[in-house]
């Protein structure tokens, strides 16, 4: 099992949930996060008093996914997050060691 | 009524007289509109004052500011009752520069006692209501950093201090300003050079917000900031119209003038920060319409239209250089910028009342032996008197008060916000 987590632009967000609803995931966790990466911030300027704001606002996605799908879902990550300028965001994918439904205690692929 | 030259020209211009001994037709038209005018004067602090102010704090003070307006308003008001307007406005106990206690607890005012045209009662509550919200614009000065029980007292030492007697010299039937044919109409001494000097002289003793000014401390709120700011420009309607004592050309035309000042000194501010940094902000916007304010204040009762036009264009401009001085060039923390707008522009308006009473428009002459110059030079003196007087006041008041409680929460305290730190409790609960 792989748990993928991805940064995108926030304006993405609806974009990316449909595309993974179309490969086949249930679930997932959104976070709003601050970050930046190559992307540049802004100023802002208050009576003279200038502020450089690095951080942008992204959502992160974390979706938990079998090993077999993992692939085509960072595909389609990829597909409806770009936007081709920079601060389109990144993803990271990590093995999951355990997953465990809640309710029932299932575990495992059943789980996911 | 005794006839001078110069009392006649007072009187006409409106100035505050003490209630006097024959007796006087309480007017209700004068009297309606003074108590409609007390109720908008007071809603420039609460909340006025204290939205504007606790927009452009963080998030952290919000509760801060609020609370220090709210309890200023409540202790000023006591004092007001059991010194304060008699130190202002009874006779005078020392050659013009304070009054006497033969007013205190607000001795000798019934319920028909009158004050010029309107009932002395009337009188006490508006006076009370500048009283009020000249200490409570120092807030500006010592924000996110000061003491609540430091504020407690330093505000009522200052107005004791400070307050009551600048008042006395300027509206006090004998205060030596006033006899002098000192000219300001709704308190640009008493009020906005006595609040920008005394936020100064504060900032400067308490030294500036840890992080200041590497740290960022953007305002957390604007949009509490220009509903605070409206309301302000509202209720100065009161603030300078008011103080006319009567319902009348007088008012109606401190008013108009009030507004044109606000209108102009708000383009004037939005002009300079769009030629010198690119946009038009809406922070500078409503601080532009303060500094124009603040700026006619003294001249309201005097000068016409155009004068009241080219008086908010200075402020804007001229406010506005200042603030960057301040802030920028001299790094001192003045946190809501309460001298360069309150204390320059006051000061400002100040010498231009004597210019605009007689150019554009001019609406009160002065008296016959009276030139512009010599006015200008009374103008002067006046504030100057005013700057000196207060900054004195102003530093001895914290230092004494600092003697018996630390005037700045510590550093933890002030890193966790005061809302928390000071009052154990959270501005938003989100």
């Amino acid at each position: 099992m792989k748990l993928i987590t991805a940064v995108v632009k926030p304006f993405r967000l609806e974009d990316v949930r449909n595309a993974l609803a179309e490969v086949g995931v249930q679930g997932m966790t959104v976070t709003e996060v601050k970050g930046f990466g190559r992307q540049r911030g802004h100023t802002e300027l208050y009576r003279g008093a200038e502020y450089v704001v690095d951080f942008l606002p992204k959502v992160k996605i974390d979706v938990a996914v079998t090993d077999e799908l993992a692939e085509r879902v960072v595909e389609a990550i990829i597909e409806a997050a770009k936007t081709g300028k920079v601060g389109d965001g990144k993803i990271f994918v990590s093995n999951l060691d355990q997953v465990y439904r809640i309710r029932t205690g299932e575990t495992g692929d059943q789980a996911i | 009524m005794k006839n001078s030259g110069k009392l006649l020209s007072v009187s006409l211009a409106g100035l505050a007289l003490p209630a006097l001994a024959e007796a006087q037709t309480i007017d209700s038209g004068d009297t309606a509109w003074l108590m409609t005018a007390t109720a908008l004067v007071l809603f420039m602090t609460l909340p006025g004052l204290a939205l504007f102010y606790g927009g452009l704090v963080r998030s952290k003070n919000v509760l801060s500011v609020l609370m220090q307006c709210f309890a200023i308003c409540c202790v000023i008001s006591i004092l007001w009752l059991v010194v304060g307007y008699s130190m202002a406005f009874s006779d005078t106990a020392a050659a013009g520069l304070v009054g006497n206690l033969s007013k205190a607890f607000l001795a000798g005012v019934g319920v028909d006692t009158a004050s010029g045209s309107i009932p002395e009662s009337v009188f006490v509550m508006f006076q009370l209501t500048f009283a009020i919200i000249t200490p409570a614009l120092i807030v500006g000065g010592f924000a996110e950093r000061m003491r609540f029980s430091a504020m407690l007292l330093f505000s009522v030492g200052w107005a004791i201090v400070v307050y009551f007697p600048v008042a006395h010299w300027v509206w006090a039937a004998d205060g030596w300003l006033l006899e002098r044919g000192f000219r300001d109409f709704a308190g640009g001494a008493v009020v906005h050079v006595n609040a920008g000097v005394g936020a100064l002289v504060a900032a400067l003793v308490l030294r500036n917000r840890r992080g200041f000014p590497d740290e960022a401390m953007p305002p957390h709120n604007l949009t509490m900031t220009v509903a605070g700011a409206s309301m302000l420009w509202v209720g100065w309607f009161g603030f300078n119209g008011g103080s006319a004592l009567v319902s009348g050309g007088a008012a109606g035309m401190a008013i108009l003038v009030t507004h044109i000042s606000a209108a102009a000194g708000s383009l004037a501010w939005m002009g300079m920060e769009w030629a010198r940094f690119g946009k038009p902000s809406v922070l500078g916007i409503v601080t532009g319409m303060v500094a124009g304010l603040g700026t006619i204040t003294p001249a309201s009762g005097f000068v016409g239209p155009v004068g009241a036009l080219i008086i908010g264009l200075s402020a804007g401009v001229v406010c506005f250089l200042a603030t960057q001085f301040i802030k920028r060039k001299l790094k001192i923390d003045d946190s809501l910028d309460v001298f360069p707008v309150h204390g320059v522009g006051g000061f400002l308006g100040l010498l231009l009342t004597a210019v605009f009473s007689v150019w554009a428009g001019g609406v009160v002459p002065f008296a016959d032996d009276q030139t512009m110059g010599g006015q200008f030079l009374v103008q002067l003196t006046g504030a100057v008197a005013t700057v000196a007087w207060c900054a004195i006041g102003t530093f001895v008041v914290l230092k004494l008060i600092g003697f018996v409680v630390p005037l700045r929460v510590d550093e933890d305290d002030e890193r966790q916000g005061l809302d928390l730190a000071q009052h154990e409790e959270r501005g938003y609960i989100l």
